[in-house]
């Protein structure tokens, strides 16, 4: 048994409507995703304001995935049009800032798709536990 | 050296005081030095004689001021506005943050702004005088008799060197020539930056916003941020703070100011002009202005009043936040 | 006196770097000086004044004062207060080195700030005297004489040497402990310094800035002199003077939650600000220019009121040349002292 093995504390913002639907389908149908993902329910992914994903790092997330409806299927009609613009020009910025771009991810999720949700956060899991601990966006005082 | 002199902009007040048209003068008042010009309001033609200078140290972006002085303003303010204020002066109209029928806008050309600090950097301290002479500026100091005679070129302000426009969007009156849109290189330097490794930007950022004091000269100066109560001011909203406690807080501080602008900011340079450590602040405002003309199209903030700003709209067709990076790579 | 020649200046500061660390004014690369500390190589800048203030050394800008930790429903007060290392900060001009008494009169009368006291007895300073001062500078206004500064140690560069005085015990010290560096000589080349120094003050602009209308018991006829409102009017209530400020003293205390316990930090905070002095009320201050009012009484009415008349300004003149829109003390005295104009 490895002891101390590196599991990467992920955030993902889900869209009520959606995604977070989506995880519960991803559950009912006993589908595996890690444990360290943290799911926080937002009414639409357009809630998502770029300080939630930098508090987020702060308080010592290893990542942070934004999921909302597949575009043109927004509970609110355009939502997760905005979403899109916001995070393509908040992800570049991060990365012109060195922090590695593969900690921030924007995935569109309906309700029907569990399976997707599952494979979506394993590999987004796996992608960040690549990257090893969260180091560029720290807050050292929040560090147990 | 400006080609519109101080006696043709005071001559264009005082008329426009006389003849009633102004109550005041929203202009730039003298100093100590030469140098030190403070954004003043003139009531009289006297006062203007007295007080009112124009020189190539007038770099101040009059154009936030309005939202505060046309409140409870008898009458119009007239302003002088250079081709690169007039951007913020649409751009804050589109956000119908001040009353146009209160502003009396005149136009004025601009060959660009000396920075003062390149300007000592061939001087030296002790300066005792400034002049302007053709294309020269002309320094003496305490510490020599004879004058130092500098190129205005040779120390222009960065965001001069890389002026995007000498058109002027919106006036009342334009005083001399109008100018047009200049294809500059002011992107250059963000390109740099892309081209380094992440850990070389990590590197570069890092240093650089680990000098900031957290005076928030770049926020109170920027025209494009005029929300009455700023988010880094506002203890309920839990990311209040009076100083960077760590290099994390630099960073979001840093992050989120360009963001809250981003597609709003018309690349006027007051945030680096007056940042009292030289944080290349515009840099940051720069890059989101560069990515949203790649992803969405060209589009100038403040060039047209009522444009609908890039990061407040969106079209069916727009590309994945992951396909930005998908492309880079490809062009690699 | 005791001096040192140029060429040995580096075996000196390697010296002193042996049982201290030593700090510097260092040139960077965009043209500014900022302080660092010293190790093999690193050059002292001739700067004049660093943008930062050295009062960040006593009196940094964010300071852990203590923790909480919390477990179940018991909290743990720690104590993180521990006991500094002797450290010299080089090279501080004569107005520097005045603020240092501006600051001891706020943090050292009771009650004592234990933070600022600590850091202040270990902190050996050994000043430079100015030989190139420049246009924004005033300190001759407020009675500092650039030529020769204070400190534990007063130094004096000239062509080919480092002049050194020391001044208190721990300056003597010091001193001592170099002293295999040094040798003694007369002052003859410090005195012609200071004299041509004194020329060159004579030649300054600001140098007949006069401080007679303002000090303790003026509050009232200053206060409501109508030019406030004018004076204040283009300010954009940013810190950058308070924050550069070699005087400024203000500070908050803050607590940060981290999740797993609480840290209590003091940051300095601004008059300039709106959030500054907020209490359950809601603020004292309401406009911008009572604020800017605020920090001028402060530096010229109150501050001398309650400290036998010293000023709470040294003339370094770093608000002069960093403030965004060129609105500084010179202006504020030269429009309410009366002296309007030249």
């Amino acid at each position: 048994m490895q002891v101390n093995e590196y599991k990467p504390l992920i955030v993902a913002f889900c869209c009520n409507w959606c995604s977070y639907a989506g995880a519960d389908l991803a559950g009912n149908n006993r589908l595996a995703y890690p444990a360290d993902v943290k799911i926080i329910r937002v009414p639409c992914s357009c809630r998502v304001n770029p300080m939630f994903i930098l508090r987020a790092f702060q308080r010592g997330a290893d990542g942070v995935i934004i999921c909302g409806c597949h575009p043109g299927d927004c509970h609110y009609t355009s939502g997760n049009y905005f979403t899109r613009r916001r995070m393509t020009a908040l992800f570049s910025m991060l990365d012109f800032l060195g922090i590695e771009r593969e900690r921030t991810r924007v995935e569109w999720v309906s309700a029907a798709e569990g399976a997707k949700f599952a494979a979506t956060m394993n590999d987004f899991a796996e992608k960040v536990a690549a990257l090893g601990e969260n180091k560029r966006l720290e807050d050292l005082r929040c560090k147990k | 050296m400006q080609k519109i002199r101080r006696d043709q902009l005071i001559a264009k007040a005082s008329e426009l005081l006389e003849n009633g048209t102004v109550s005041c003068v929203l202009g730039w008042g003298a100093g100590e030095f030469g140098y030190d010009v403070t954004p003043t309001v003139f009531k009289t033609t006297e006062d203007l004689k007295a007080g009112f200078v124009f020189n190539d140290f007038c770099g101040a972006n009059f154009s936030k001021y309005l939202v505060a002085k046309t409140q409870k303003l008898e009458g119009k303010i007239l302003v002088f506005l250079k081709p690169c204020d007039t951007y913020s002066f649409n751009q804050l109209l589109t956000e119908h943050r001040f009353d146009r029928e209160k502003v009396y806008a005149v136009g004025i050309p601009c060959e660009g702004m000396a920075d003062i600090a390149a300007v000592k950097a061939i001087s030296g301290e002790g300066v005792s005088s400034i002049n302007e002479d053709g294309d020269k500026i002309v320094v003496t100091t305490i510490y020599s008799d004879k004058p130092v005679i500098i190129d205005a070129s040779k120390v222009l302000a960065e965001r001069c060197i890389n002026c995007k426009s000498k058109k002027h969007v919106a006036y009342d009156e334009l005083l001399g020539d109008e100018g047009d849109v200049i294809e500059s290189a002011r992107f250059d330097e963000v390109a740099r930056l892309e081209a380094m490794s992440a850990d070389e930007r990590f590197a570069f950022w890092q240093n650089e916003l680990s000098k900031c004091i957290r005076c928030n000269a770049c926020r109170d100066a920027c025209p494009a941020c005029t929300c009455e109560k700023c988010v880094f001011d506002n203890p309920k909203s839990g990311v209040e703070n009076k100083a960077p406690a760590n290099s994390f807080e630099e960073k979001m501080f840093h992050i989120i100011r360009a963001f809250h602008v981003a597609g709003r900011c018309t690349d006027c340079g007051e945030c680096s002009r007056v940042c009292p450590q030289n944080i290349p602040l515009h840099l940051l405002n720069r890059k989101f202005i560069k990515d949203i003309n790649e992803f969405y199209g060209e589009y100038q903030a403040g060039a047209e009043v009522g444009s609908r700003a890039p990061l407040v709209d969106y079209n069916i067709e727009d590309l994945e936040p992951g396909e930005v990076f998908d492309r880079r790579n490809e062009n690699v | 006196m005791f001096k040192c020649s140029l060429d040995k200046i580096q075996s000196l500061f390697a010296e002193i770097a042996k049982e201290a660390k030593l700090y510097m004014p260092v040139d960077n690369a965009d043209g500014t000086a900022s302080y660092s500390e010293w190790s093999e190589g690193v050059q002292w800048s001739g700067a004049l004044n660093t943008t930062k203030s050295p009062k960040d050394f006593f009196f940094p800008q964010t300071e852990d004062l203590m923790r909480f930790k919390t477990e179940g429903k018991n909290i743990e007060v720690v104590d993180i207060r521990s006991e500094s290392e002797d450290f010299v900060i080089f090279g501080v001009r004569a107005c520097d080195v005045k603020s240092f008494d501006v600051l001891d009169r706020v943090f050292l009368t009771e009650p004592r700030d234990s933070f600022y006291a600590m850091k202040r007895k270990h902190g050996i300073i050994v000043s430079t005297a100015c030989t190139r001062p420049s246009e924004t500078c005033f300190c001759g206004t407020f009675g500092i004489n650039a030529a020769e500064p204070a400190g534990d140690v007063s130094a004096w560069k000239t062509e080919d040497s480092l002049y050194l005085q020391p001044n208190t015990e721990k300056g003597r010290a010091l001193i001592e402990r170099l002293s295999a560096l040094l040798e003694e000589c007369t002052d003859d080349a410090v005195n012609a310094q200071k004299e041509n120094v004194a020329k060159i003050m004579d030649k300054l602009p600001l140098k007949d800035l006069s401080t007679d209308a303002f000090g303790g018991g003026k509050t009232m006829e200053l206060f409501d002199d109508p030019a406030w409102d004018e004076l204040s009017s283009s300010c954009l209530g940013c810190g950058t003077c308070t924050f550069i400020c070699p005087t400024c003293q203000c500070y908050d205390i803050k607590d940060f939650n981290t999740g797993n316990g609480v840290i209590r930090y003091r940051c300095w905070d601004s008059c300039m600000y709106s959030e500054f002095t907020k209490m359950a009320h809601g603020n004292n201050r309401l406009t911008q220019k009572e604020r800017f009012r605020q920090r001028f009484m402060h530096k010229l009415v109150y501050y001398p009121e309650n400290n036998d008349g010293l000023f709470s300004c040294v003339g370094c003149g770093r608000c002069l040349a960093k403030c965004p829109i060129s609105m500084n003390i010179v202006k504020v005295m030269k429009r309410i002292g009366g002296n309007k104009g030249e």
